[in-house]
Order: structure tokens, then sequence, then C-alpha cells
């Protein structure tokens, strides 16, 4: 889509400018640290699954173990390599030796260990190649897709009932199915394990759900003549074993945000940069599409104030991404429709946002959040909300487009809300089809100076973090209002410093094959 | 209110109503469900006769709509025949005074000489913080300001997934007088154990007495919350001055202050 609002192109470079100066603030404060989920992530990557008698992941046992042993600072994949050259017969054979205190605490690093772990590297790697692959010619072997591309959200709880419902959906039209999680799952730091029937607003994200969930729409593709995507959401305190997981189960699509964790769950800001790096090198080498969180800071306050917040998230998440690797067309940076339908000309400013978004992330596949913040439970305007959601959506050249709900803030979605969204958003795809080549914009209406001062405002906002670090500004509260310290919130026990000597032998392969693209 | 029948003796009046679509009294409803059967005349006529089973006469299937393999959607209309009293109902709602923001302030000014300490949150594993925010943050909800605004109040908005024992250690910490939680519906009326988990907990810990509890949701109303042990229930669409006016005169009376002359 060519460039319709004229934006200055010295003002987004000056964005993407200050973007890297956050971003390499950001390394320099996390580079010589890894987390307990980072090094978890490491024993997923090797083979390393289940869990003990308690129901303990024994990823969780064996990173205890070698913490409380004082061992963890080398990295996981030492110790396991250490254990495997002295004899142990594979992954699991490995983690049982490491799985105690005195396992952890009396095993000696052996000369070789990277030569004897280097085959659990290897047969990770090759899973996740084989699995990119293996998306890539499904994909391939059907008509192109249309965009943008319609995502449906189940959230019952039982991933059995998931997959009746999941199924529903793609058949109705469903492009992208995400899995919702367990409310508190975020919060949780460990994962857990096997099919699980059982859920609060959602079911929680595991293992086997992913393998459930993949099979059953894989099953669907001969039928539809499509490959449907499979969404799930890596983010909380399990950031980077959830996107293992992903990679290793052919998911398509994660929810993977460098900062919703730090202020929308309290999770230690060091710990969830931290993990973020990690995670998005496991999807970037997967072929993941992340999904950005931004529309976050417009639910929880006013989505006409916050525009210029929003655009400034985007920047950062942007270079974070770039930086571990993602290239631009698996960053899909997030934003949403949330303005006050009793706004005048709100509309208008709905789309210079989008339209905005379109321009300056080009090549971004952007995620698009239906409204939610001004859902009464009048299910009469809800839908009318939506039905302009979804025209503003078609008129910018969204990429992801997050199904609307008429009953949201009344309850879970029933089979037929998501039908008649479904239902609703091809109708307009196909009745508005062109309508994006059609429309120019009046060069100095209100849309044009609505996307200008937005983005002025993000220049401005980012101004302030380049000038004190992410870190600092995050302290002072400069998303949404909320303050974060660098050594509050949840999960900074986990985050420990390198030993000089710390090996991470998937980390390694990845940066060395996909540097930061230094655009 | 009473009225003489024919031969003198009194009644209390009844005020039957029906559901009004074009004239009075003829009953008109609206509905739309979804049942597991394939779409087909037979699902045509099972949906109708289920309508008919539910009271409502002249079942007419306006839409019948496959939507999977084995489900169909159905939006019917009928005449409903029965009818209900309204002179035999009383509902109640959170008693609340018509005062703005200036003048809750100066109230509450005049009648403590400090700030009211309000505590807000969602507990658990409730994320969504969509509404307590509209009701606590300065912006405020449909250009009511939130109660962060007030001079009166302390408001602290604590935000989603606090756990039950946090929010009664910062009621102590704070001696906090008011503490507005607000609940999600998810599956399981999971939103309910948690309220009453609070309410038990404050209980055991002889906190009660001191704190004003509100409950605020999307399905939460005045009769629920009392009956789940909280002072008052807020439904979709309150503002935040409807709020601060309830927890003025609810502090008030807690404390033996007297309230501002009628």
């Amino acid at each position: 889509m060519s460039p319709k609002l004229g934006l200055p192109a010295d003002r987004i470079a000056r964005c993407r400018h200050l973007a890297r100066e956050v971003a390499d603030g950001v390394r320099a404060r996390t580079e010589a640290f890894t987390t307990a989920s980072t090094e978890r992530a490491v024993l997923r990557l090797l083979g390393v699954d289940g869990v003990d008698e308690d129901e303990v992941p024994i990823p969780n046992r064996v990173v205890d173990s070698l913490a409380a042993a004082g061992r963890l600072s080398r990295g996981a994949a030492v110790w396991m390599g250490s254990a495997l050259a002295r004899g142990a017969a594979g992954a699991s054979e490995a983690a049982a030796a490491l799985r105690d205190h005195a396992g952890a605490a009396s095993v000696a690093e052996h000369p070789r260990w990277r030569e004897a772990v280097a085959p659990l590297v290897e047969s990770g790697l090759e899973r996740i190649r084989r699995n990119r692959a293996e998306r890539e010619a499904r994909l391939a072997a059907h008509p192109l897709d249309e965009h943008p591309l319609l995502y449906a959200i189940v959230a019952t709880g039982n991933i059995y009932q998931d997959t009746v419902q999941a199924e529903a959906a793609a058949r109705a039209g469903a492009q992208c199915v995400a899995v919702i999680r367990s409310t508190a799952q975020s919060l949780l730091d460990h994962v857990p394990y096997g099919a699980t029937t059982s859920g609060f607003g959602g079911t929680f994200a595991t293992q086997e759900n992913f393998r459930l969930m993949r099979a059953a729409l894989d099953r669907l593709e001969p039928e539809l003549d499509r490959y449907v995507r499979l969404v799930n959401y890596c983010s909380g305190l399990c950031m980077p074993e959830i996107a293992a997981m992903g990679a290793l189960e052919r998911l398509d699509m994660m929810l993977n945000d460098a900062l919703y964790g730090i202020i929308f769950r309290d999770i230690n800001p060091l710990r969830t940069l931290i993990d973020q790096n990690f995670s998005r090198r496991i999807n970037a080498a997967a072929g993941v599409v992340i999904n950005t969180g931004e529309d976050n800071y417009l639910t929880t306050a006013d989505a006409v104030e916050q525009a210029p917040a929003v655009l400034a998230s985007q920047f950062i998440n942007e270079r974070l991404a770039l930086d571990a690797g993602l290239e631009s067309w698996q960053i899909g940076l997030g934003h949403a429709f949330e303005i006050d339908p009793t706004l005048e000309d709100g509309l208008l400013f709905e789309i210079a946002q989008a339209q905005a978004a379109r321009e300056i992330f080009p090549d971004a596949p952007l995620k698009y959040m239906p409204p939610t913040k001004h859902m009464t439970g009048n299910v009469f305007q809800g839908y009318q909300q939506n039905a302009l959601f979804v025209l503003t959506s078609i008129a910018t050249g969204q990429s992801i487009h997050l199904l609307g709900m008429l009953t949201e803030a009344l309850h879970t979605p029933f089979l037929h809300d998501r039908w008649l969204a479904i239902d609703q958003a091809r109708t307009i795809r196909s009745n508005a089809r062109h309508l994006a080549d059609e429309i120019e914009f009046s060069p100095d209406g209100r849309i044009v100076r609505r996307a200008r001062e937005v983005l002025a405002g993000a220049e401005s906002i980012l101004e302030r973090i380049a000038a004190t670090g992410l870190f600092e500004a995050l302290s002072q509260g400069v998303f949404a209002d909320t303050r974060r310290s660098i050594d509050g919130g949840r999960g900074y026990d986990g985050v420990l410093r390198r030993d000089p000597s710390y090996a991470n032998p998937f980390l390694e392969t990845w940066t060395a094959s996909s540097p930061a693209v230094r655009a | 209110m009473d009225r003489l029948v024919p031969g003198g003796a009194r009644l209390s009046a009844r005020v039957p109503i029906r559901p009004y679509g074009d004239k009075p009294g003829d009953g008109a409803v609206q509905l739309s469900f979804t049942l597991p059967v394939t779409a087909s005349a037979r699902a045509v006529e099972a949906a109708k006769r289920y309508v008919a089973q539910m009271g409502l006469r002249e079942p007419y299937v306006a839409l019948t709509q496959s939507i999977a393999p084995g489900f169909t959607f159905f939006v019917v209309y009928g005449r409903a025949t029965h009818e209900v009293d309204l002179a035999g109902i009383a509902a109640e709602e959170a008693p609340a005074t018509e005062l703005d923001r200036e003048q809750i302030d100066a109230e509450i000014a005049r009648r403590f000489a400090r700030r009211l300490v309000v505590l807000g949150c969602a507990l658990e594993s409730d994320a969504h913080t969509v509404g307590l925010d509209a009701i606590f943050n300065m912006k405020g909800f449909a250009g009511d300001y939130g109660l962060e605004r007030y001079h009166g109040f302390d408001a602290r908005n604590l935000g989603a997934q606090i756990p039950v024992s946090d929010l009664v250690r910062r009621v102590r910490e704070t001696k906090a007088d008011a503490v507005l939680v607000s609940a999600t519906v998810t599956q399981n009326e999971i939103h309910i154990r948690h309220l009453t988990d609070f309410v038990d907990m404050l209980e055991a810990e002889r906190l009660r007495d001191d704190v004003v509890l509100i409950a605020g949701g999307a399905r939460v109303d005045h009769a629920l919350a009392k009956e789940l042990g909280y002072d008052a229930g807020f439904g979709p669409g309150t503002t935040a001055s409807r709020v601060a006016a309830f927890l003025l005169e609810e502090i008030s009376r807690r404390r033996g202050i007297a309230g501002s002359a009628p």
C-alpha cells in the first residue's frame, strides 16, 4: 500500500534511531544475565520433559537443583552435557542425574560436555527446522490466504472442547485459532504438564494441549483447502519455555510482547527483558509470527490520549524483535480499535492510527484488536462497533484481525457468537474488498493531522525513554502510568548473573546464524 | 395503592405487564439460540416446539443458520402469554445521593477532616481491570472523573490478580475505609468464590466491620453483592460519582458521623 498520510520520513527515522538507543541500553543492562525460565527452555529444547511424583516439571526440578548448588550461572546445558559425557543415556537420564540437590551438587564439569550434548542440541534444532519447513510446505500447497487473516479465540478450559470449538470456527472461516490461557497462567513459574480439562477463563498452555490442537487443525486442512494457524501466549514468567514448546509442536503465532508482563502483570523488568530475548530467538528460528500487545495500553486508559504511547511501544517492540533475530514479516505489532464510540470523529482517529501503523511498519503483519473497553453488554451496539472495526481494518490494510464478539463483557463466546463475528468479517471483507485502493486522505484533513500528531507524540515519548534508559523510564511510569522498578515485581529471584564461561548452545547457534538485523 | 372494585371490596391494585412489540399486551419476544442438530426442516420444527414449550405462542423462526456440522443457530419470535405483576416487585438498588465531585469532596472534608482510603482490585485469577480502571482512573468513564481525581479519597488501584490474603493485609496496613472488588465473570462461577473468600477472611481477622465493601462488575448487581456479604453491588454503566456518593454516606454511617442536613 502506497503512503497516503504524508508522514515526515525524517521523524519516522528519528523514532527508529531513538528505539535503537533504547534497545542498545536494554542489551547493555541484560546481557550479563540469564534466568531460570531461560535455562528451563534450554532443557526443554534438549528434550527434557515430564513431571515428578508431585507434578513438578522436571525442567523446574533440574534448574532449581542447579541453582541451589550454585551451578546454574554456567548454563544448564553445561551440566546436561557433563552428565551425558559421564554415561547418561539421553536427555531423561541426564536430567534424572541432576534433578535433586545431591546430584546437581556432585556433577563435575566434564571437559567434553559440549561434544556430549551436541547431538541433543542438533536434534532440537532439527525438529524446529523440520516444523518450519513443514509449515511452509503446507501453506504453499493451498491458494494464498485472504487478508486480513481472521483470528478467533477459543477458551473453554477443556482442550477437548476447545478442539470442537476451534473446528467450528475454522470451518466457518477462521484462519488463525488462539487458545486463550487460563488467566492465572502468566504468573505460574512453571508450565503445567499433559492434556488439561479445567481452567479459569481459558485453557492451560501445555505441550500436550499444543499437540492436540495442532493435530485437530491439521485434520481440517484437506477439507478446507487451507492451513489453519495455531496461536498461543508466550508471555508471563515462562515466556521462553512456551516459545520452546510452540517451536517443538509447530505453533504458528505467539503473543510475545517485550513489555507487557512488566506493566500489566508486575513481572520483574530484568526478568522479562531477558526472557523476551530468548523467547524471540526461539520464535525467530521457528518461523513464528509474534503478536505484540500494545492494545493493552488502550483498554486500561483513554484510547485517544494513549495513541502516542502505542506507537512508541511499537517502535521499541520492533527494535527488540529485530535484535532477537526476528525478521520484519514475523513482527506482528499490535494495536486496537478502542476509542469511545460516542466521541465525535472517533472513527477518523481510529482510521488515522491504523493507517499510520500500516505506513510506518509496511512489512509488519499488523495485529488489530477489537473493541472491548466500550462494549457494555448491549449486543446490538457491540455488533455495530465490530462492523466499524472490520471496515477500518480493511480500509487500512491490516494483516491479522482479531474477531470482536458481540457478547464481549458478558461471557466467554457462545458457538454462535463466534460464527456471527466470522460471518460479519467475511461479508465486509468481500463487500469492501478494494476499498483501500480507492481511498485518499485530504492532505490537511483531520485524519492526516491526527496521524502526524500521534507520530510527534510518540517521538517525544521515545526521547524521554532514550534520555533515561528503559529501566529508569519504566520506574517513572512511562507506560500506562504504571511504575515498575528494576528490582521489583514477580520472578526477580529467577534472574542470575552469568558466569564468564556461561554457555547456551541454542543462543550461540542462532546468534551466529541470524545476527540482529541492523536496519 | 388500593382501588375499589364493584361490590365494595378493597383489593391490592395489580399492575400486570407483558412485553411490548407494537401494541400493548402483544407479548412480542425475540430469542436467539443454537441447537445441537444439523440444519433441516426437522431442526426448524424442533426449534419451534422448543420455543412453544417456553410458553410462547405462534413461534416464528426468522433465521435458521447452519454454523457448524451438527449445530444450527436460530432467531425465533413469539408471543408471550404470561404476565408479571409489577405491583408485587421491589428491586433493591444501592442507595446513593445525587452529589457531584465537588460536593462530595467538600462533604468528606467537613465530616472527616481527612482523606478516606479506598482500595480497589480484581482478585486471584481475575485479570480484567476495565471496570475497575473506569471507576479509579483520573480520566473516569462517560465524562465522570474517577476516584483518583477526588481530593477526599486516597484511592489506590491495586490492579488485577491480587491474592485474597494480600488484599486483607493491605486493608489492615492502610486502615482502609473501603474496598472495591471488581469481579469479571469467567467459567465455573469462580468470581463468586473469590468474593466470598475475601469476606470470610476479613471476618476471621475481625476487620469486616471496619471497612465498607463494594463489589462491581458486568454481572454483579446489588442483590447479589448483599447476598455475598458486601455492602453494595454496582453493575455495568456505573459512574465513579455514584460510587463516591455511596462511599461518603456508608462510611459516615459506619463511623457514626452525621450526614449533611437534608
